[in-house]
């Protein structure tokens, strides 16, 4: 008789959503009267929620032996480096939704859309965009595949069929238990960002990456201008000399204790 | 337009951000018409508040599930209460618990859902909505033309105010689905007496110049005498100095208190976009040139250590 190694291993397949955001150092700004958002000149990078739940994906299929990583993506052809670079990081396989990302009603349906009876164990996608920060993408796929979502997740891991899971609540957190399939809206600690290596690298330019087609999709509002936060005044120096003038101040003048 | 509004509690009182929704809601059917109701879990002790403050009905429901914040059981909830009075607008406060529930909502409701709200809508042609995006970095107006809203609105996005109403207090029972309390809370911390961050008017944050966790009690002692919550720069997050729940910027806690205390905190970009919305900032760094005072009202360049025990004291002694 022989040993046989215990291969009883859970295959997880995630399917990952990410943005392609400004980076976090951006300065934002405007044009045409307010109506245009000004991308000359700003980095974009993988949203920085969207990067933890990346890596917490391939993670899992790691430990798990066997399954696969999609990274979807709705955006246009330019934005098609986050994809390669989530590819690098570890994902098999990407989707791009060739659309611009109009807004998070738009991508949830193209989400749902890809993922319905496709079996997914995992929907995994950062807490928001940092960009129009919604935060609802992810309970709107739950909505639309009737599947239980969860958010903001710091921690995850999978026995089986269940997960538990850590959720960050108003002055703390909780740990919760439930079953797969699941959306979750991940944010750190959930896993450490990874760097990708010069081998995922040139791997990622052989993974396959498919393009499709968006659904049509309503979502009752549209974007009528932008505005930036009126400057602040210049600031008022107290010498560290004397504190109580400070005190003075946000008393009298500002009025704030 | 009648307008439904979510009160959510904490400690059996109903939230001060849950009252400046019902101003919100009560504003909205001022210009437009209609009535605000509420709906409540539980019976908070200040229950009297929802009529003061303009709610004409309050849907009270009595069920201890909703302790644990189950996003799809307030989902449906929420739903079903509105159905129930006939409101086309739900108007939430931000909080961690709206924030997961809003989207199930809207979803099931076939509503639009319009987050980060920052000012009451503008009806002079149709409804425009006002958010902040790039976490606080910009506005964004939207034209709403979907017939169901589900609105949540940021802290300050109006003005507390008494507008009686009857706030005649009626009970309710939501249909909720199997797919309600399906998750399962094993256990929970919260930190306890703490003022919470995004519900306060006075934050204290300190940065990586407080050179440890060991000197927190500058910051601590501070927000005593203030009566205000303590958040934290994302360095001091990821060195585990104080809980994530405490960072305060543009990928943490975007927090818009009356008066924000940046201690040692140099002023990243992505620190400043999650403090813009304060009403008043002040700063104290030994850097001058740290970018903090760009935005700060009020400024002191010195030493925290130094400074910072002063200023508490002279606070102790003045208030």
């Amino acid at each position: 008789m022989t040993l046989q190694p215990n291969f009883e291993h859970h295959s997880m397949n995630i399917l990952v959503c990410i943005t392609s955001v400004p980076d976090t150092t951006s300065k934002i700004s405007f044009s045409d009267n307010n109506t245009k958002f000004v991308s000359s000149g700003i980095t974009y990078i993988i949203g920085p929620y969207d990067d933890y739940a990346l890596a917490r994906a391939v993670e899992l299929k790691e430990s798990a032996g066997s399954g696969s990583v999609i990274a979807f993506h709705v955006g246009e052809a330019d934005s098609e480096p986050v994809i390669r670079k989530a590819l690098a990081i570890g994902a098999d396989e990407g989707v791009r939704v060739n659309a611009p990302a109009k807004d998070g009603f738009f991508v949830a349906k193209q989400i749902a859309e890809y993922a319905k009876g496709k079996n997914f164990d995992l929907i995994l996608m950062g807490r928001e965009s940092i960009d129009y920060n919604s935060g609802i993408v992810h309970g709107l796929v739950g909505e639309f595949l009737g599947i239980t979502s969860l958010s903001p997740v710091m921690k995850l891991d999978i026995e089986g069929n269940s997960a538990m899971l850590e959720r960050e609540i108003e002055g703390g957190k909780e740990t919760l238990k439930t079953n797969l399939p699941l959306v979750l809206g991940c944010q750190e600690p959930i896993a450490e960002w990874k760097i990708p290596s010069m081998r995922g690298i040139m791997s990622a330019r052989t993974k396959p990456l498919h393009v499709i087609e968006p659904v049509a999709y309503s979502s009752g509002f549209q974007s009528e201008k932008y505005e930036l936060p009126a400057p602040r005044t210049t600031c008022k120096m107290v010498s560290d000399s004397n504190v109580e003038e400070l005190v003075t101040l946000l008393k009298s003048e500002a009025k704030v204790i | 337009m009648s307008v439904l509004v979510f009160l959510e509690t904490s400690d059996n009182q109903i939230k001060k951000s849950a009252l400046e929704s019902i101003s919100y809601a009560f504003s909205m059917c001022k210009s437009q018409g209609g009535e605000v109701s509420a709906l409540v879990m539980g019976n908070p002790s200040n229950l009297g508040d929802a009529g003061k403050y303009g709610a004409a009905t309050i849907l009270q429901v009595s069920d201890s599930r909703f302790d644990q914040g189950d996003a799809q059981a307030y989902a449906e909830a929420l739903a079903g209460a509105a159905n129930e009075v006939g409101a086309k607008n739900i108007v939430l406060a931000k909080t961690a618990l709206t924030d997961s529930a809003i989207a199930r909502l809207a979803a099931a409701w076939n509503a639009a859902a319009l987050t980060n709200v920052v000012a009451l809508p503008d009806f002079s042609k149709g409804m425009t909505i006002k958010r902040s995006i790039f976490s606080g970095k910009a506005f964004e107006f939207l034209e709403v033309n979907s017939e169901k809203n589900v609105i949540s609105i940021k802290k300050n996005a109006v003005e507390l105010s008494e507008n009686p109403a009857a706030g005649s207090v009626k009970t309710f029972s939501p249909t909720l689905s199997s797919k309600a309390f399906s998750v399962q809370q094993m256990s929970s911390e919260k930190a306890e007496g703490e003022i919470l961050l995004p519900d306060a008017e006075i934050v204290v944050s300190g940065g990586r110049g407080l050179k440890g966790p060991e000197n927190w009690g500058l910051i601590t002692d501070l927000a005593k005498v203030l009566g205000a919550a303590t958040g934290c720069s994302k360095p001091v997050s990821d060195l585990h100095w104080r809980p994530h729940h405490e960072h305060v910027g543009q990928t943490g806690i975007k927090v818009s208190p009356n008066l924000y205390i940046a201690i040692g905190i140099s002023g990243a970009i992505q620190h400043v976009a999650g403090i813009s919305s304060s009403k008043v900032i002040v700063a104290i760094n030994k850097d001058p040139d740290a970018p903090i005072f760009k935005v700060a009202t009020y400024g002191i360049v010195g030493d925290a250590f130094e400074v910072v025990p002063k200023l508490t004291q002279a606070l102790k002694d003045s208030l």
